[in-house]
């Protein structure tokens, strides 16, 4: 089991590289002088030729990747700002809560409600309840995100005034963009569910246990509910990659300064640092929580576990 | 999926293809969900198609004496804030919305298919590169990658496109490699292998079509995410730009209003809503009808 934990870490590493690497190259290729998005058109010609010499846009690719790769990898640098001016990494760990509480609320809840909203439809298939959990989750799924989420503002903020449109301050500036960012993770999750726990409920084990007259809390809980957790975990490696890359969009929505507004804002200056930066760290939030949901699965599942403990992969 | 089939002969006589695309078709729409989303796609594909038709307004030309019009009988929808209609906006948009879906899943599915085709085939060196690539690659969670290759390329409709295209092949190479990696023990491969038949003809002849179900199902479930996926980008100010009429791009418009003229909102966003969700209400019908277990 550890040498595969420790397999996937090194993994990982080479993931994120392979994630600098790509990102670096894009913003290389990108069309458009940055020194002149910084200066305005009217600079001159030395003024952009002084400014590209300090961002150090004017060596060549190798140079810069190579540069880039030292800042990042050996000493943990991810460089300064070109438009705010100010080191990225500090800039990052001052929002890094906002957007890690946000999206572990997100997930939390996607996961709390989705399953057993698919796990409740799965066992009443046929009737109302599961048509109902269908439904919803179809229309929830085919609604653009952040448009639901925009008519939450409408309706919860504006017509109502409950809560807070926009802004960070307390508890309540999270509540809307908490649901909004978990309305489609639910969805996707209770279809997953539902559909894994229909695939469980055919087995043949279900109708032995069903024969012998077991009860039938007793059959969901201990014969249905173990088998079909597998494909639900490993779907939710998925669905949670999908909540963190929806989170830059609901920060821009409910103007949360978190590490998603940052970069949408770097993207609009064309600030490549904070894109860079932001993108890195988003691809290994993903990253560690497909991780933690591979690692939960074969912690779960005896047989891919005895699988590592007896040495066949890992 | 039919090319492979009209090498050999049908068993039972004469005309058996018509049929069988025909009985396809009715167990798509078998049941009540996706007929209902059919009907719905046919209307909006019609309206998209006869825009020009049905629009009671050009969606370019502005009314500065009816700005901000609440939706009545004459502006169905309202008016913007140029006094253009909403209504014809959301009518000549849908060819945008529509297209932009239908082709990035094509090609993002299609780009998929062939790295995917190629690891699962040749195995070994190609498949290591092809696959670790796709791992990194599709570490960037997908919608960040689509903003971040979009701002690179610029806005409109082609680089919207590519942009979305190229961030989503990952999840297709993996799909087609694993139904590959399944198909390639099957008898009919080492028949076809012992005939000498070249690479390419078995791969194209006679491993695609096999595994070209599951492609068909994921593409038609990736048309309405798309769509979605490409509103938000306009949203945001990438993607597809005013005055464009495409729906993300009347969004856009309509948020700097949104406390005081919710229309300009709720309309576009309900037609978006609408249109995907009777696409998603097909797809379920093709992922029950091409699903092999579910097909009795």
């Amino acid at each position: 089991m550890w040498r595969y934990v420790v397999k996937r870490l090194l993994w990982m590493i080479v993931v994120l590289l392979g994630v600098a690497f790509i990102i670096f190259t894009i913003m290389y290729l990108t069309p458009g002088d940055p020194a002149e998005m910084l200066l305005g058109t009217q600079a001159t010609e030395a003024e952009k030729a002084a400014k590209r010499a300090i961002l150090g846009v004017d060596q060549p690719y190798l140079v810069q990747l190579g540069n880039y790769f030292y800042q990042t990898f050996i000493k943990f640098d991810l460089g300064t700002s070109w438009i705010y001016e100010t080191p990225v990494v500090q800039q990052m760990a001052e929002r890094l809560p906002r957007t890690v509480f946000m999206n572990l609320a997100s997930m939390i809840i996607t996961i709390i409600i989705g399953f057993p909203m698919g796990i409740m439809a799965a066992r009443n298939q046929g009737k109302w309840q599961d048509y109902g959990v269908i439904g919803l989750s179809i229309v929830l799924i085919s609604m653009p995100g952040f448009w639901v989420a925009l008519m939450f503002v409408l309706l919860f903020s504006v017509q109502l005034g409950w809560l807070p449109s926009s802004g960070i301050g307390g508890i309540q500036y999270y509540i809307l963009p908490v649901i909004t960012g978990s309305l489609a993770g639910i969805a996707g999750n209770s279809r997953q569910a539902r559909s894994a726990m229909l695939e469980v409920i055919r087995a043949d084990f279900v109708t032995t246990a069903r024969a012998k007259g077991q009860d039938e809390n007793t059959i969901v809980m201990k014969h249905i509910l173990p088998n079909a957790m597998m494909p639900m975990i490993t779907m939710l490696g998925g669905s949670l990659t999908h909540i963190v890359a929806g989170s830059a969009i609901t920060e821009r929505i409910f103007s949360i300064p978190g590490i998603g507004l940052y970069m949408l804002n770097g993207i609009s200056y064309r600030d490549y640092p904070i894109i860079r930066g932001c993108t890195l760290f988003f691809a290994a939030f993903a990253a560690v929580c497909t991780l933690l949901t591979d690692l939960c699965y074969a912690w779960l599942d005896p047989r891919i576990k005895a699988q590592y403990q007896s040495g066949k992969r890992g | 999926m039919g090319k492979a089939d009209s090498n050999h002969v049908p068993k039972h006589g004469k005309k058996k293809r018509p049929n069988e695309a025909w009985k396809t078709f009715k167990r798509v729409f078998k049941t009540p969900s996706a007929k209902l989303g059919g009907v719905l796609m046919a209307i909006i594909i019609f309206c998209a198609v006869f825009a020009p038709l049905i629009a009671p307004y050009d969606p370019y030309t502005m009314d500065l004496t009816d700005l901000f019009a609440t939706p009545t009988l004459k502006h169905l929808f309202g008016t913007d804030a140029m006094g253009r209609d909403v209504f014809s906006r959301v009518l000549y948009g849908a060819k945008y919305s529509l297209a932009l879906g239908l082709f990035t899943a094509f090609i993002g599915t299609m780009l998929g298919v062939v790295l995917g085709s190629l690891a699962g085939y040749f195995g070994g060196i190609v498949e290591t590169i092809i696959m670790r690539f796709c791992d990194i690659w599709g570490a960037i969670p997908g919608m960040l990658l689509n903003i971040v290759i979009s701002a690179c390329l610029g806005t409109g409709f082609f680089n919207t496109i590519l942009a979305m295209s190229i961030g989503t092949f990952p999840g297709g190479a993996r799909m087609t490699r694993g139904q590959i990696l399944a198909e390639r023990s099957k008898e009919y491969l080492e028949a076809a292998e012992s005939i000498n038949a070249s690479k390419t003809s078995i791969m194209f002849k006679h491993l695609l079509p096999n595994v070209i179900s599951p492609t068909i199902v994921s593409t038609t479930m990736a048309i309405g995410g798309n769509i979605t996926a490409a509103a938000g980008l306009s949203y945001l100010g990438l993607g597809i730009q005013p005055p464009t009429p495409e729906w993300g791009a009347l969004l856009s418009d309509g948020t700097t209003y949104i406390n005081s003229y919710p229309h300009l909102l709720l309309y576009p966003g309900l037609v978006i809503g609408i249109t995907v969700l009777a696409i998603n209400l097909m797809g379920d019908g093709v992922r029950d009808a091409m699903d092999p277990k579910l097909r009795d």
